[in-house]
């Protein structure tokens, strides 16, 4: 079956909705106006105003509603309009649901999914285009999760609002419309992954390429162009940034010896960043044969025009560029 | 000589609010140009967005031009003014041209910002226009701070904080309203009640509507955000007070013809009937040509050549834009940081990256 990642998470929201009478959705325009992006189109309809909830523009008033209503037992997932406006309310993701259960001693829970549309769209500037995985990755007491496509949409969605810890749920607005074809197992309503799982998404022998959201589309067109020039890529979707699978790249690493990192976030303290501090502290580091190269979104505030706005962001090319450098001298 | 009707106010009494308003002929054609170049700006920038030459985001101000016009007739550009994302009226009367407000939102190298921050980022320091903010609610504090400024600096100006009905309920309007309040900084907290904060009426966000009473302890007024003369007099009478005696909240009701964006149809939460009311009973501009006529101050045919001459202003600046070239590539990396070429900007690729030392480590 084919459908788009719109479909596949609010496919997932209404299953959800349905399987447990304490989940619930938040947020700006999430319930008569179909949600902003069309993610909750029909939910409300069908599950009504006390289970789909619009709410003023205050993104630190309901994300601060959330917390606490989770903590008194319910499971909220807050849509952000973007996660750009979640910065208004980024002191309840980080200092209200994150460390609650630490401090209480284990007392206190807040089973709370934050999502909204994460990273680069097209051309809306700089105050709506950045990734924050890097940032809330860096939180202990938060899971942060960035799918690539329907299945990851799906699949994990379903496991962030099953999880008792809070999660940052990380889509892609270019990806909303995407379509990908599923088999029938992903559609059963309860397809769940396992979070902190990353997936091979192409194996390969010469070099490991990690990566997530949206760019998971550039390493894998790198991958076709590379095996025409008789390179083996082996791609990694990371799924959850974390916790991250360390297991799986690292034995990718001890496999093919070589390692890129792709991602559309700045480059400093980035999720590459991260994967290259792990190739310096595990045992992978005696099996490189070659510099981690990374490959990050450019060091500036986007800009609006299509020309800057294209040099700014990675591509396959850039991908194969990093990938035949780790390779020089050997292919 | 035009009567005004009263003004919805809070804790103003005591205080003589105008009750009438004059106008020259001059000004009242000017008035008339500079309205409808705005409208034929904003309805160019439709038509350019439904042929793809505008991208993004695009939030089109026609229906409240009478807001900005208004404000600009009671104010000097001394002023501050600070605004969120529906503030390309907002640049041009602050002295961008229709060709650099179209220009820039076709990303192109003659745009008011170079093409580098579209149609929600206009910028104008040297009449003091800061903005242009994306982020809902966020632009408030900062127009706080300009009143902080100006006080600082002993000028005899005030800032005009400048917000939508659905950015009301941001937690840090009152905060930084309870800092004017303290301060008693010369601050304008501006409410464009448009009725509705994206697909939301004001009746289903907010809890109290009567937004020029949202300022706690700070006095509060209501503008008619439809009648210029109203907004004009209302402003000269807040400047004023803001002057004197600190912040004031103000509600101008007002109505936008377009949808919340360029995504947004605007007529699934609001009826067209509605809209075809403002259009036909209310709209700011046929209300001055009104005046304009009643007064004797032109023949309808006058009027029509001004619509021509501002047709064809804004037509020349389209076609101007469509020719003008995409920013130089070399723009990329400028304007990060002051002094940018003393920091290291890294590449997609780490070779590409811009390196003060001149080469890669």
């Amino acid at each position: 079956r084919t459908l788009t990642v719109r479909e596949a998470i609010n496919a997932a929201l209404d299953e959800e909705v349905a399987r447990d009478e304490k989940v619930f959705i938040i947020g700006e325009e999430v319930a008569n106006y179909q949600g902003a992006y069309k993610v909750t189109k029909g939910l409300v309809q069908k599950h009504g105003p006390n289970r789909i909830v619009d709410t003023p523009i205050s993104e630190m008033g309901f994300a601060g509603i959330a917390v606490g209503a989770a903590m008194y037992g319910l499971r909220p997932v807050v849509e952000f309009m973007t996660m750009n406006f979640a910065m208004q309310a980024i002191d309840q993701i980080i200092n209200g649901a994150a460390k609650i259960r630490y401090m209480s001693n284990g007392d206190l829970d807040t089973p709370i999914v934050f999502r909204g549309l994460n990273g680069p769209a097209a051309a809306v500037a700089a105050q709506h285009s950045q990734c924050f995985a890097a940032w809330y990755s860096s939180c202990p007491g938060l899971i942060t999760i960035s799918p690539y496509d329907v299945e990851d949409a799906r699949g994990l969605l379903k496991a962030a609002i099953r999880d008792p810890n809070p999660v940052v749920f990380l889509e892609n607005e270019i990806m909303y419309n995407v379509q990908f074809t599923v088999d029938d197992a992903v559609m059963d309503k309860d397809f769940v992954l396992p979070i902190g799982k990353a997936k091979v998404m192409r194996e390969g022998t010469d070099v490991t390429i990690v990566s997530f959201s949206k760019p998971v589309k550039y390493c894998l067109e790198a991958a076709e162009l590379l095996a025409k020039e008789g390179i083996s890529c082996e791609v990694i979707n990371l799924r959850t940034i974390r916790p991250l699978d360390r297991k799986a790249i690292v034995d990718s690493v001890k496999k093919t010896h070589r390692l890129v990192t792709v991602e559309e976030g700045w480059p400093q303290c980035g999720v590459g960043s991260e994967i290259c501090a792990l190739m310096m502290e595990s045992s992978a580091f005696d099996f490189l044969d070659a510099p981690v190269e990374r490959v990050a979104g450019l060091d500036i505030p986007l800009a609006y025009a299509p020309n800057l706005e294209a040099m700014s962001l990675p591509n396959a090319q850039h991908v194969a560029n990093a990938v035949r450098k780790t390779l020089k001298g050997h292919k | 000589t035009i009567n005004l009707e009263g003004y919805q106010t809070k804790m103003l009494d005591g205080f003589k609010l105008p009750t009438q308003s004059t106008a020259t002929k001059e000004e009242l054609l000017k008035l008339y140009k500079d309205m409808n170049v705005m409208r034929k700006i904003e309805l160019a920038c439709d038509k350019l967005y439904k042929q793809r030459e505008i991208r993004g985001f695009c939030h089109l101000y026609d229906g409240q031009e009478a807001v900005i016009s208004g404000i600009e007739a009671a104010c000097n550009l001394e002023d501050a003014i600070i605004t969120a994302y529906r503030c390309h009226c907002h640049a041009y009367t602050r002295g961008d041209t229709p060709h650099q407000i179209i220009a820039e939102l076709m990303g192109r190298k003659t745009g008011s910002t170079g093409g580098k921050g579209g149609s929600m980022h206009f910028y104008r320091k040297k009449t003091h226009f800061y903005g242009g903010h994306g982020i809902v609610g966020a632009q408030v504090p900062m127009g706080a701070g300009l009143a902080f400024a100006l006080k600082y600096e002993k000028k005899p100006n005030v800032s005009i904080t400048m917000y939508g009905d659905g950015a009301a309920n941001q937690g840090q309007i009152a905060e930084a309203a309870n800092m004017a309040g303290l301060w008693n900084l010369p601050c304008l907290f501006v409410c464009e009640n448009n009725l509705y904060g994206m697909g939301t009426s004001t009746a289903r966000a907010s809890h109290n509507t009567d937004f020029y009473t949202r300022g706690d302890k700070i006095p509060g007024i209501r503008m008619d955000g439809n009648n210029y003369f109203h907004v004009k007099e209302g402003f000269k009478f807040a400047k004023q007070y803001a002057l004197e005696h600190g912040p004031l909240f103000i509600e101008l009701r007002t109505y936008r013809y377009h949808g919340h964006s360029m995504s947004d149809s605007g007529t699934t939460y609001r009826t067209q009937e509605e809209i075809k009311e403002f259009r036909q009973k209310k709209d700011c501009i046929q209300f001055i040509a009104n005046t304009i006529l009643q007064n004797n101050f032109a023949t309808q045919e006058q009027l029509e050549a001004i619509q021509d001459e501002t047709r064809e202003i804004v037509d020349k600046a389209v076609e101007q834009a469509l020719k003008d070239p995409l920013p130089d590539d070399h723009e990329l990396c400028t304007d990060v940081y002051i002094n940018n070429d003393k920091y290291y900007i890294r590449g997609i690729e780490y070779e590409q990256g811009y390196f003060p030392e001149g080469k890669p480590y």
